[in-house]
């Protein structure tokens, strides 16, 4: 027992001085890194209530990520003038977020899942399209100059010093990340324990059974968008804040696919395994960029293109992880045991067909 | 308890590996002598890697060529190095290779190459005091934003878009236009200049179309325009939709002529429009190499070195040679203490002579229209300010 | 009116074009009930295998539709083993796995043939070489092109080609009976792997042909150019009825129709708010609204779920 305790402290020793190990080991634009690994991180366990607690395959989540951002871009920036604060931008880029995966879950709730994975998929390019050529949304060219985020007078982009060592402002958004994710992560853990929790997961297993048993599938379906779509929104939000521009290839299928595999790779339905997912995704651009500078350096030109090969593996490393281990690479216990029984079970009873 | 154990160790792996990445930090020069970083961002993977490689060609070979010299600043030996970075023409990207620049504390940037990636860049360097010299970003709104480190020396889209409007009135002799665009920020941008200065000369616009970036089939747009009938068709986009466009512009019957920008004065149009691009008309910043006024002598230098010239390597010497200009005028290599210098910059260059205005746009900066002539580009005219 | 005839032709021609890869999709699913997501990739390596081989004799100098038919030759065998090796390495494990899974693997194959063809063709716009005299009809004010008309009949010809293997030949039986309900077929003596294989390879042969067909038609090949297609082909299939033959090839038609008369029309009726450039939107939106008021689509059969 305090063993656990130990080493709960150690862990949050570590998560706390991770950007400032990071930046004296590696230098600063991978303490950005890191901060986008949060952001991700939050996207991912936005995704996780739909696809990991729900079951419901969601192609287009990163429309929520897109209107959370569009959101505080247009109401922060010079684009219309405005420049609301963050604690009103916050909750109504959650909110509104929040009204558009109802909205677009609504349609889909009679759906299975192979049309429900296309259908998502369009909404999320129509929201990229209409991104792209409304005006209100400045178009392809995006809204640039956009506020960073800014809370009572402390402004989270501007260089500080803390004791006399040097805090920019990627610190400051670490910490606000930080606190955000972990925030998250309570609201996802006490959700999957609870009654709504466990009505997703009869959702998940058996639509049929689960309507049969009683339960208002439709209201708890449109929950599981709601909620994921929020989280996205919040993520988004503070995305346009922390790049200070956006634009709507920020937004485009690829990167719904990447928080798709985030969530898969990593582990279904565990926080955890989530978590880790993402951070690892996140990172490993970065991680492929020497092989581009090796070819270049060894061949005088690239014949592998590195960012191919990243995506290639990720593709790759879904399938195989989809016939060998559905369950993730830090799945939790519980699914676990279901994805193999289920296989083992289903197995069986195909054996005993004469 | 194992499972963590693992994870931890395997993370610790993964920063071990991943630190070994980190760019290496810059030779340790001789003594008396100091090192000065030029950064470098283009996009040298996918596909405008073969602008991306040119650009970085012509940066290089300005470093090399200056380190040759020999320069003397503030009373010490300067050895110039080549920093180079992928963007992949992706913004998101160019923002984290800004920050990386902006970490190392390069001296300055020559860069980027698109305009989508140069202008989220340049608030990262406008915040780190760090002068940006682009060779090929045309977006106005890159000079635009208010920073006193945005400069560029190639003219911008106002002026390409306002020349080839005026062009389309006076030379071609057209009275009635219909524009197309790719809904992106440079063939937008490019198609509204250019139909608000159609307009200002008398032009009628019967139209004005929008395709995306990835389309292949225009012909239900196209026959949309085939019905108004115009006598000139202006594209704002690049080669790959608007070599396809032009064959499928011939193959339904419309007879009106084609103008595009820069983005489609290329050779991959002469390969993708085949027969049906006779006659087309692009347009591209600056002279053609030939005419420029130190252009042979640089063309023979480069393909020696490099091979042919693609687009802007000349542009991004020119860059290089500003700055080092700058430089030793104001005797420091310090971004603070050059950059006043950089801003009156009065430099002969190998395009043209550069001289900036008050938002960093190129003053003077003309515009080459060139026709489609037997399966070649041909110069007809040149447009606009006269250098010096 | 001319102009009226004129984007319906474009339109046919288009529509031709989806309803031969929404065949692809009808009868896989139609058969083991998946959205096989990689078909567009599918579609997208036969285009770049063909333009491969066409490249090469252009280069010798060849021309003719002689060429044109070398590429298809080349490129069928070449889909159709890759889309049995997709089968066999990628679904066929998981046949009997939650609906989930399956799902994430097509999605995986799908990406992993765009990222292999950009690696082994690179990322930019390929040109198919001009090996043919493209002369032009003229229909009234409308234009019609040579290779239009063959994109016409020779869609026409393997459409009705594939109906009758599947209407009228023994192969076609089982693969109904497979389709109805495959532990019975097995029953029945069908091999239903076996079924399920050959359905695969029927699927991407006229994939094959539809990728060449498209490349030829617009000049242009590139990695990414099986996405948008095989979506819209899939909106067709939907459009007219998933796993009915008839229905995919009726959506087809009525998809490219509606799709070029409403990128034509679509500036004029909203008084120039949306544009040409909302054309996608609108074949997202006819499959939305496809799936949510008829699920069962044009010409498919009102059935309810059977638990």
């Amino acid at each position: 027992m305090k063993s656990k305790v130990w080493l709960g402290l150690l862990g949050l020793a570590l998560i706390l001085a991770l950007p400032f190990a990071t930046d004296l080991l590696l230098g600063r634009s991978w303490v950005r890194l890191l901060d986008f690994a949060l952001l991700y991180a939050m996207l991912a366990l936005g995704l996780n209530i739909v696809v990991g607690y729900a079951g419901l395959l969601d192609l287009g989540y990163v429309a929520f990520y897109a209107v959370g951002a569009y959101l505080y871009a247009m109401l922060a920036s010079p684009h219309l003038g405005m420049h609301w604060p963050l604690w009103a931008l916050l909750p109504m880029g959650a909110l509104v977020a929040a009204c558009f995966g109802a909205l677009l879950g609504a349609p889909t709730l009679g759906l299975r899942g192979d049309y429900l994975a296309i259908v998502t998929m369009g909404f999320g390019e129509i929201i990229r399209i209409f991104l792209r050529n409304l005006n209100i949304t400045n178009g392809p060219a995006g809204i640039d100059l956009i506020d960073p985020i800014q809370m009572g007078g402390f402004s989270f982009g501007a260089n500080h010093s803390l004791l006399g060592w040097d805090f920019p402002g990627i610190y400051s958004y670490y910490f606000l990340f930080l606190i955000l994710t972990a925030l998250i992560v309570l609201i996802s853990h006490r959700l999957s324990d609870s009654r709504i929790g466990r009505a997703w997961s009869a959702i998940r297993e058996d639509e049929i059974a689960a309507k049969s048993s009683g339960l208002n599938t439709r209201q708890l379906k449109l929950m599981a968008f709601a909620m994921g779509a929020a989280f996205g929104g919040v993520s988004g939000v503070l995305f346009a804040g922390f790049q200070g521009f956006i634009s709507p290839e920020s937004f485009t299928m690829g990167e719904s696919i990447m928080v798709l595999c985030m969530v898969v790779l990593g582990g279904m339905g565990h926080i955890s395994g989530v978590i880790m997912g993402a951070i690892l995704l996140a990172i490993l651009p970065e991680a492929f960029r020497p092989l581009s500078q090796f070819q270049q350096a060894t061949f005088g030109h690239v014949w592998l293109d590195p960012a191919n090969l990243r995506m290639l593996m990720f593709a790759v490393a879904l399938i195989v992880v989809m016939i060998i281990r559905p369950e993730g690479l830090w799945p939790s216990p519980v699914r676990r045991r279901e994805l193999l029984t289920n296989d083992d079970e289903k197995n069986s009873s195909h054996k005993a067909v004469p | 308890m194992p499972r963590l154990l693992t994870s931890i160790v395997l993370s610790l792996v993964a920063i071990g590996l991943v630190s070994c990445s980190k760019s290496s930090t810059p030779s340790a020069a001789s003594s008396g002598e100091i090192t000065v970083l030029i950064g470098a961002s283009n996009p040298m993977t996918g596909p405008q890697a073969h602008l991306g490689k040119d650009n970085e060609n012509g940066t290089r070979m300005a470093i090399e060529d200056a380190n040759a010299q020999g320069f003397t600043i503030g009373g010490q030996k300067v050895k110039f190095q080549l920093v180079s970075e992928d963007d992949a023409a992706d913004p998101k990207t160019g923002t984290i290779v800004a920050q990386k620049f902006a970490d190392q504390k390069v001296s300055g940037v020559i860069g980027h190459l698109n305009s989508g990636t140069t202008i989220p860049a340049s608030r990262i360097y406008s915040e780190a005091g760090i002068p940006q010299i682009s060779p090929s970003a045309t977006n106005p709104k890159y000079t635009h934003q208010g920073f006193k480190t945005a400069f560029r020396v190639i003219p911008n889209d106002t002026q390409q878009g306002g020349e080839l409007g005026r062009y389309v009135a006076s030379k071609i002799g057209a009275k009635t236009v219909a524009v197309m665009d790719d809904t992106t920020q440079y063939g937008q941008g490019l198609a509204n200049q250019f139909e608000e200065a159609a307009k200002a000369a008398g032009v009628t616009i019967l139209t004005h179309e929008h395709t995306d970036d990835k389309a292949t089939d225009f012909q239900a747009i196209l026959t949309n325009i085939k019905a108004k009938k115009p006598d000139i068709i202006f594209y704002g986009g690049m080669d790959a939709q608007s070599g396809p466009m032009m064959k499928q512009i011939r193959s339904l019957g419309i007879q009106a002529k084609f103008l595009t920008g820069d983005g489609g004065c290329s050779t991959e149009f002469l390969t993708l429009a085949g027969a049906a691009g006779e006659g087309a008309y692009c347009s591209l910043p600056g002279m053609p190499i030939e005419k420029m006024p130190k252009g042979e002598d640089f063309k023979k230098r480069f393909n020696a070195k490099y091979g042919e010239i693609q687009d802007y390597s000349p542009y991004c010497y020119d860059a290089v040679m500003v700055m080092i200009d700058a430089m030793k005028r104001a005797d420091s290599t310090l971004p603070s203490k050059y950059l006043p210098e950089l801003a009156k910059s009065n430099y002969d260059g190998v395009t043209a002579h550069i001289s900036f205005d008050e938002n960093g746009d190129l003053k003077g900066g003309v515009i080459t229209v060139y026709q489609l002539l037997s399966g070649k580009w041909v110069a007809q005219d040149t447009l606009g300010g006269k250098p010096k | 009116m001319d102009i009226f005839l004129q984007q319906v032709i474009n339109g046919l021609v288009q529509g031709s074009l989806y309803a031969l890869v929404a065949l692809g999709y009808t009868m896989v699913y139609g058969i083991i009930e998946l959205v096989n997501f990689a078909h567009g990739e599918v579609v997208m390596v036969g285009a770049l295998v063909g333009l491969s081989i066409i490249e090469r004799m252009a280069a010798r100098g060849d021309t003719g539709w002689g060429v044109i038919a070398v590429g298809v030759l080349v490129a069928i065998p070449s889909c159709m083993a890759l889309g049995l090796g997709i089968e066999r390495i990628a679904y066929r494990p998981l046949r009997k796995a939650p609906r989930l899974a399956p799902l994430i693997t097509a999605i995986g194959v799908s990406i992993a043939l765009q990222q292999l063809a950009a690696l082994i063709w690179g990322r930019n716009y390929l040109h198919y070489p001009e090996v043919l005299a493209n002369p032009q009809f003229h229909i009234g004010g409308a234009v019609i092109t040579q290779i239009q008309l063959v994109i016409l009949t020779t869609t026409g010809i393997l459409m009705l080609v594939t109906w009758v293997i599947v209407q009228k030949t023994a192969l076609g039986r089982a693969m109904r009976a497979s389709a109805q309900n495959p532990s019975v077929a097995g029953l029945m003596g069908v091999n239903v792997d076996r079924i399920i294989a050959s359905t695969f390879l029927m699927g991407s042969g006229l994939a094959a042909v539809a990728g060449v067909l498209v490349g030829t038609y617009y000049g242009v090949g590139n990695h990414t150019m099986g996405f948008m297609l095989g979506l819209k082909a899939f909106t067709a299939a939907v459009l007219g009825g998933i796993g009915s033959l008839g229905g995919a090839m009726l959506g087809g038609l009525l998809l490219g129709v509606i799709e070029n008369l409403g990128a034509g029309y679509l500036g004029s009726l909203t008084n120039g708010a949306m544009g040409s450039n909302y054309s996608d939107v609108l074949a997202f939106l006819m499959l939305i609204a496809v799936l949510i008021f008829r699920p069962s689509g044009l010409m498919g059969e009102r059935g309810s779920e059977k638990v």
